[in-house]
């Protein structure tokens, strides 16, 4: 059988998708005609190009994916016209292929509204890469844009100025953002979030025109007013793409949309209409859910299976610059008696409605926005008409602390839908886990596909998860390792409160067998940042570059790190670490932490290097440990003439306070003196940045693979109040996480977030402020140089020996030169 | 395997205090090099080639000793290959080996015992 699919774009794709998984090998052809450059990609996410993700990543399936399954995909060739008789479509370029079986899945374009101007130079549309391209393009011409249409893929585009670095404007026809979703005090509290943000809201705005000499430079409305920007982004619906049908004589919808019956056919038999571009029972979804269900539904009925389009259910939520957003089932019940429960709290900017049936005993609908935690519970009470609580403002009074998510997954029938992109239900997940052994969501996205469409469903299948390895009696508690039965928050607990201080003592006591290079340094790590003893007192339970206070390399010499607090240094300073580098032969690198790293030490010359740099006044930078490496600066207010605050300053103060701390990963920090972010202060794990008024402080920042900006976390500080969040923020990190996990990764499991952790630090909700602060006093209080104590100290001195029964180093090491330097030789 | 022959000769090694507890050190005989492993807590004393063959890094001597499920094992500090300190298989399920050595204390001092066969294989 020949299938021909026009339109290569998500519900075009899933549908090769699903024929591949439903038919017998070679009994079908597949041929993909796609109008656009490239293969099929996420137009859900698409607003994430402006944040970095490349059209690349984008892809749903890469090009080679159409090969290896013998699709015969044929990109920019967009098909001008369908010979029902000959079964035959030819292409603008003039190729023809031939079909048994035709699906269109040519999608939508965007609504352009008859308004004088839309043809200026600085409008365009939302919808495909191309055009995100051609608005990158022209966003350096521009300071200020306005988004036509303040519905859900309107907000997107605002948040693509917000990327591109303009001032965002949304107008919106109706008195409300968000019509379709939201009602008027739902549309308030978005909108107020959305102004705090910095995006102008005009509603109930008429555009009459777009006026401009060359390019655009205002917008005029039916009311008189005026807008003046100088770029517009049109985002007011969407409207099918069904011009080549109306050519081919299939019917078409009176306001657009080619019309299907419940198993998708169009007017002619052989031809089917799925995604955007079908109108079924008067419907257009313009969801990427119901245009998977279509391409599943045609692909059964193609594949001898049976299955009809009943509607589909148009739930959403979704994150619009960061503010959550849900409507549900049905949100505004205009027709039907029921009972409203409405919570709204404008100091956090949330709003919540729940619909209940006249009788109290169903769910009928509802809309959540700046937080949407309790959506996929709802709408599965919603979609299984499960029975209410006796009180159901339960539902949304915040589920935080309750305890009770995960269990009240399990309550939902097998049938319920998880996953609604993928049709996964309940019961498919729960077997999958069992039956292959899972124990992780990516398993899962793996085996049954949930959670890869719109991925709203992740925090329900993480729940779900939970529960279905609790149900076969498996511990998802995250143990240290084999040696212990505990968390490392119980085990950091257990070391304080029992006062143990060393590990053999917390072994014999809490664990069993012998301890791992897993369990032996997680736990030297606790016992630094509770006793802050030297840590050579224990040095076999030690990492490697902790045993000998240095940085193993290639070769097994090791690299040597003064600390140069806020990278400022003197003259003589740096003639003395020139002079240690040359007396020793050390390969010399600028960190990217404004500090100097010594490389090609053997283990034997490590305490005379420090001798010497100790005696400049010099100190560990501890650059081997799980601690606070550097605090890097801009120079500031002292030097540069944007500076508002002494950054350099601030930085060495911080950089001494925190020098030694160890921590369950290491951590890195930064000051900038003003706005610029000259030292890239939002990477580190605490970073600050100069206000007019004081400082501002992000934590949670990361570099490295998964780079993450910082969050904030409090505005305009002054310095004593800086130092004691930092004091909360690092103690609550040490007393919390899991080993080896950086402030970002540890920030992003935290329930709660940014907002939980604001409220612990800045609001001490917890009331345990106080006692981080003090903890954190008695660790900067105990403080001393590890390398100044083995300099002064000739038994620990004498650990540092490749061999014990000789005084020669080792004779294996052997180094070649190249620009210069020494560097070992390759492995 | 273990390289216990009848053919063994013993070589002194160093006084007990030169191990830390629980820890290794890297002693020399002749060309070759031998990490040798005060398990305290085993009351166990282990010795094995200080190479890692991962890597060809000098190195395990200076590893994490410990256990996995009571089999006594180092962990290389370059990559945390994990070998058995009485077969020397790697317990990560790669195929490569390192050479244990039998030991004894005598009077304080450590001997480590090496089959004659052995001494010219590095």
């Amino acid at each position: 059988m020949d299938v021909l699919v026009i339109g290569n774009g998500m519900a075009g794709y899933k549908f090769c998708e699903k024929m591949l998984y439903k038919s017998n090998p070679h009994s079908v052809r597949l041929t993909v005609f796609g109008e656009e450059p490239r293969p099929a990609y996420d137009r859900v996410h698409l607003s994430s190009y402006f944040s970095g993700t490349s059209a690349e990543a984008l892809m749903l399936a890469p090009a080679g994916w159409y090969l290896d399954n013998d699709i015969d995909l044929h990109t920019g060739e967009l098909v001008v016209a369908i010979d029902r008789e000959r079964k035959l479509v030819t292409t603008q370029h003039g190729k023809t292929a031939a079909y048994d079986k035709l699906i269109l899945a040519t999608g939508s374009a965007a609504f352009v509204p008859p308004i004088p101007g839309t043809e200026k130079d600085g409008v365009f549309v939302y919808r495909t890469i191309e055009d995100l391209e051609a608005m990158t393009a022209y966003a350096p011409k521009a300071r200020r844009a306005a988004v036509i249409g303040g519905g859900l893929l309107g907000l997107e585009a605002a948040k693509a100025v917000l990327d591109l670095g303009l001032e965002a404007h949304v107008v919106e026809f109706a008195p409300r953002l968000m019509p379709r979703q939201l009602d008027e005090a739902g549309s308030r509290v978005l909108q107020r979030k959305l102004e705090a943000l910095g995006i102008g809201i005009h509603l109930g705005k008429n555009t009459a025109a777009i006026e401009g000499e060359t390019g655009i430079s205002r917008m005029v409305f039916t009311d008189g007013t005026a807008l003046e920007v100088d770029m517009v982004i049109i985002s007011a619906g969407i409207k099918p793409r069904d011009e080549l049908a109306a050519r081919a004589g299939l019917a078409v919808g009176p306001r657009g949309g080619i019309v299907v019956d419940d198993l998708l056919r169009t007017s002619d038999p052989d031809i089917y209409a799925v995604g955007e571009c079908a109108l079924h029972k008067g419907m257009v979804y313009g969801l990427v859910a119901p245009g998977y269900e279509m391409a599943d539904v045609v692909a059964t009925n193609l594949t001898g299976g049976s299955k009809v389009f009943t509607g589909f259910d148009m739930s959403t939520k979704l994150k619009l610059i960061g503010v959550d957003v849900a409507s549900f089932g049905d949100p505004f019940c205009v027709s039907v008696a029921h009972h409203p429960v409405v919570l709204e709290d404008s100091v956090k900017g949330v709003y919540k409605r729940i619909n209940v049936s006249a009788d109290g005993r169903q769910l009928l609908g509802g809309i959540l926005v700046g937080e949407a935690e309790s959506y996929n519970m709802l709408l599965q009470t919603v979609k299984n008409a499960l029975p209410l609580p006796p009180a159901p403002e339960d539902l949304i009074l915040g589920a935080r602390g309750r305890g009770d998510g995960g269990s009240s997954v399990m309550r939902l029938p097998d049938e319920a839908l998880i996953c609604s992109c993928e049709g996964v239900s309940k019961g498919t997940v729960c077997r999958a886990v069992a039956e292959k052994d899972l124990s992780d969501v990516k398993g899962i996205k793996a085996c049954t596909k949930a959670g890869t469409g719109c991925g709203g469903c992740l925090p329900m299948l993480s729940d779900l998860l939970t529960e279905a390895l609790k149900a076969q009696g498996k511990t998802v508690r995250k143990t240290l390792c084999e040696h212990f039965d505990y968390t490392r928050q119980e085990l950091f607990d257990l070391i304080r409160v029992k006062g143990i201080r060393g590990y053999d003592h917390l072994l014999t006591e809490h664990g069993k067998g012998y301890g791992c290079e897993i369990c032996k340094p997680a736990v030297a790590s606790m016992l630094a940042s509770i006793w802050n003893e030297m840590i050579l007192r224990q040095a076999t339970i030690q990492d490697t570059n902790d045993r000998y206070l240095a940085n193993i390399q290639r070769g097994g010499t090791y690299s040597v790190v003064p600390r140069v607090p806020g990278g400022e240094i003197t003259p003589e300073k740096l003639v003395t670490i020139g002079q240690v580098a040359q007396k020793y032969g050390l390969y010399c690198k600028i960190t990217g932490g404004q500090r100097i790293d010594l490389f090609g030490a053997r283990v034997d010359q490590l305490p005379g290097i420090w001798e010497e740099l100790i005696a400049a006044g010099f100190e560990s930078g501890h650059a081997y440990g799980k601690a606070l490496r550097t605090v890097k600066s801009c120079v500031g207010s002292t030097w540069c003439r944007f500076g508002v605050q002494d950054s350099v300053g601030f930085a060495i103060e911080i950089e001494e306070r925190y020098k030694g701390l160890r921590a369950p990963h290491k951590l890195k920090s930064a000051v900038s003196g003003c706005v610029r972010e000259c030292a890239e202060a939002q990477s580190k794990d605490f970073g600050i940045i100069a206000t007019e008024k004081g400082w501002n402080l992000y934590v949670g920042g990361n570099g490295g693979a998964k780079p993450q900006h910082a969050l904030l976390l409090a505005a305009d500080l002054d310095k004593d109040t800086c130092i004691r969040y930092i004091d909360r923020f690092l103690m609550f990190y040490i007393k919390t996480a899991e080993p080896l996990a950086r402030t970002a990764a540890w920030l992003n499991k935290l329930e709660g977030g940014i907002d939980y952790l604001r409220d612990v630090v800045v609001h001490d909700a917890l009331g345990i402020g106080a006692q981080l602060e003090q903890e954190m006093q008695g660790l900067v209080n105990t403080y001393r140089c590890e390398w100044r104590e083995v300099v002064e100290n000739p038994q620990l001195r004498s650990r540092f020996a490749h061999f014990v029964n000789t005084p020669e180093p080792d004779p294996t090491i052997q180094f070649q030169e190249d620009r210069g330097q020494r560097f070992p030789v390759k492995w | 395997m273990n390289t216990i022959t009848t053919d063994i000769t013993w070589f002194r090694a160093a006084p007990v205090e030169a191990f830390p507890e629980n820890g290794g050190a890297c002693i020399k005989l002749g060309n070759d090099q031998i990490a040798v492993f005060n398990f305290t807590a085993r009351n166990e004393w282990y010795a094995c080639q200080n190479l890692c063959p991962h890597k060809m890094q000098m190195i395990l001597s200076r590893g994490i000793i410990g256990d996995t499920c009571g089999e006594p094992k180092v962990a290389c500090p370059f990559h945390k290959k994990n070998f058995s300190l009485t077969t020397g298989e790697n317990l990560n399920g790669e195929d490569y080996r390192i050479k244990v050595y039998p030991v004894k204390v005598e009077n304080g001092e450590v001997f480590v015992g090496v089959g004659n066969e052995i001494s010219d294989q590095w």
